[in-house]
């Protein structure tokens, strides 16, 4: 009974002091937050709207659809971008499905694949895939495979960076799909197909696809975002999509480049608000 | 049913031939590359890849990392915890939707909003009276990352404060236990998994980041990253690709032992947090 008492105190005395202390210390904390993440929004806008001659003017923007490259570089980047979505949508579900399916056996060695790009840093990967390319390219040369190796690398549309880019989002790609699959009953869905007389290509179309809209779309969303920002591999194997057309022109147009830094911040807020929503229609059914 | 069960699984086919070849064939060419000088199996590149500018290069990148991820986890932390326990939804929601934003908000569009903002003709830097080129060091670089790593670490920590159960704090309580005794023996053990997963987290994307550097620092800051761009793009010196792939075996070791630490811990995490 003592010691019983001799808590009263401390528990009456928390609740009354709780309230007031950590309001002051959630307030610095937000405040610091909010200075530190906005600050360099609100001056990169200032940075693109105001030049010491001319005053505000919204020029950067308008001059980014004329400037030389911008089109060229964004048309690659979502040409690839799409080409990397098609390519790893093809090679994922396929295989997930099949390891779900019929070989579970198969599915830490999937797992462990599929998380491997994530572990490894991208720049060396990019080191090892220009060595191979070169290599390749030397040992190649007296056979027929030559001419492949060389359209692969094709400057106008560099399969090549689909390639590696597949290998990139394969992580997110199988997460989002995994997840997806996660709230199917793949194997009821698939054997009751197929008990039906349905063949493989159209179980995988009109069966598993459509329960897996909202999982793919994700997976296409995040798939985009990374694309249109990626830089290492682009620029290192010698390619100019977007991100690496920034970097070339930011040396004689710094306006230019922040505007399009604020724009490419727009970008993957949208892309992420439509993950969102997507898969909040998703829970909500 | 029998035939489909015995051949399903080559619908996997596809994906493990394009990753053998696209992935293995590289990895197979980079530890080869390393081990190979003038044309002969030897250990040259990696001993010279722990030396000299090399190693700094090495050294500099773990001590950025190090430092942006213990920094980023502590600040993430305090902005999780001031998020979860305020009672605004409105708050709560801004700030997880601007994280998932800014943990995405890396690579070259980083380093011109911090160029604009404190670089040598950037705005904020006049008005508080930055020196020049005070952006554009270790220090600066360690300030830009963190951009993307308080969030990151609070999207890793919002679910696990989530997790923790105000029944346990007043059970504490109830038994005598101070807000320090809470906090060091029963928040902060359930929270160290989570944590200590979000430092890995922090630590690999800032030693693997190198675009953002390259656009900012280009080679001021000696950072790994750099180093081995600067080797497979310097194709005037004969043998210096090898070097390159010598560095990324070390950075792949580094990552790899960063992610044994990580994985044993990963699979305890969620043990109290369901």
């Amino acid at each position: 009974m003592a010691a019983l008492t001799g808590l009263e105190p401390v528990a009456t005395a928390a609740p009354a002091k709780a309230p007031a202390r950590p309001r002051v210390w959630r307030g610095l904390v937000f405040l610091v937050a909010g200075l530190y993440f906005l600050v360099p929004l609100g001056a990169s806008l200032w940075y693109t709207l105001s030049s010491p001659g001319s005053g505000v003017s919204f020029a950067p923007y308008a001059e980014l659809l004329t400037a030389e490259g911008f089109a060229s570089s964004l048309t690659l980047s979502l040409g690839l971008a799409a080409a990397t979505i098609a390519v790893v949508l093809l090679l994922a579900l396929p295989a997930m499905l099949a390891v779900r399916l019929f070989a579970p056996r198969l599915r830490p060695v999937m797992e462990v694949l599929c998380t491997l790009p994530l572990v490894v840093p991208p720049i060396t990967f990019v080191a090892g895939l220009s060595t191979a390319l070169r290599n390749g390219t030397e040992l190649l040369a007296p056979t027929p495979f030559w001419a492949t190796i060389i359209a692969v690398q094709d400057p106008g549309f560099p399969i090549v960076l689909v390639l590696a880019y597949v290998v990139l989002v394969l992580p997110f790609v199988y997460r989002s799909l995994d997840a997806g699959l996660r709230t199917m009953d793949v194997r009821t869905l698939v054997e009751a197909a197929r008990n039906l007389g349905a063949s493989w290509p159209y179980v995988l179309l009109r069966v598993v696809v459509p329960n897996l809209r909202s999982a793919l779309a994700s997976a296409s969303f995040l798939t985009l975002a990374l694309v249109l920002g990626e830089y290492t591999v682009a620029s290192l194997l010698g390619y100019q999509p977007f991100a690496v057309w920034i970097v070339t022109v930011s040396g004689s147009r710094g306006q230019l480049s922040v505007a399009v830094s604020i724009l490419s911040l727009l970008i993957i807020w949208l892309l992420l608000l439509a993950v969102s929503t997507v898969f909040g229609k998703e829970k909500r059914q | 049913m029998s035939r489909p069960r015995s051949s399903g699984w080559l619908g996997a086919l596809p994906l493990l031939t394009f990753f053998a070849l696209v992935f293995g064939v590289p990895a197979v060419v980079l530890v080869a590359g390393a081990f190979t000088a003038e044309g002969r199996p030897s250990t040259a590149n990696l001993a010279l890849s722990l030396q000299g500018g090399y190693l700094t290069a090495l050294l500099g990148s773990v001590k950025l990392s190090a430092v942006v991820a213990l920094a980023g986890a502590v600040l993430g932390t305090f902005l999780a915890y001031a998020v979860v326990t305020s009672r605004s939804r409105l708050l709560r929601e801004a700030v997880l939707t601007a994280s998932g934003v800014l943990a995405n908000f890396g690579g070259v569009p980083l380093a011109f909003f911090w160029i604009a903002t404190l670089g040598n003709s950037g705005v904020v830097s006049g008005l508080v009276g930055l020196p020049s080129g005070s952006l554009y060091t270790f220090w600066g670089l360690a300030v830009v990352y963190l951009y993307f790593s308080v969030p990151l670490m609070v999207l890793a920590m919002a679910p696990a404060l989530d997790g923790l159960r105000p029944q346990w704090r007043e059970a504490a309580a109830n038994s005598g236990a101070t807000a320090w005794h809470y906090w060091r023996y029963v928040a902060l053990p359930v929270l160290a998994p989570a944590m200590l997963g979000g430092v890995v987290l922090l630590f690999g994307s800032a030693f693997s980041a190198y675009a953002t550097a390259n656009a900012m620092v280009g080679t001021v800051v000696p950072l790994v990253t750099l180093k081995i761009a600067a080797a497979l793009t310097g194709d005037v010196l004969i043998g210096y690709e090898n070097i390159a792939l010598a560095l990324s075996l070390d950075m792949i070791v580094v990552a790899g032992l960063v992610m044994a630490i990580y994985l044993p811990l990963q699979r305890r995490t969620s043990r109290w947090l369901h």
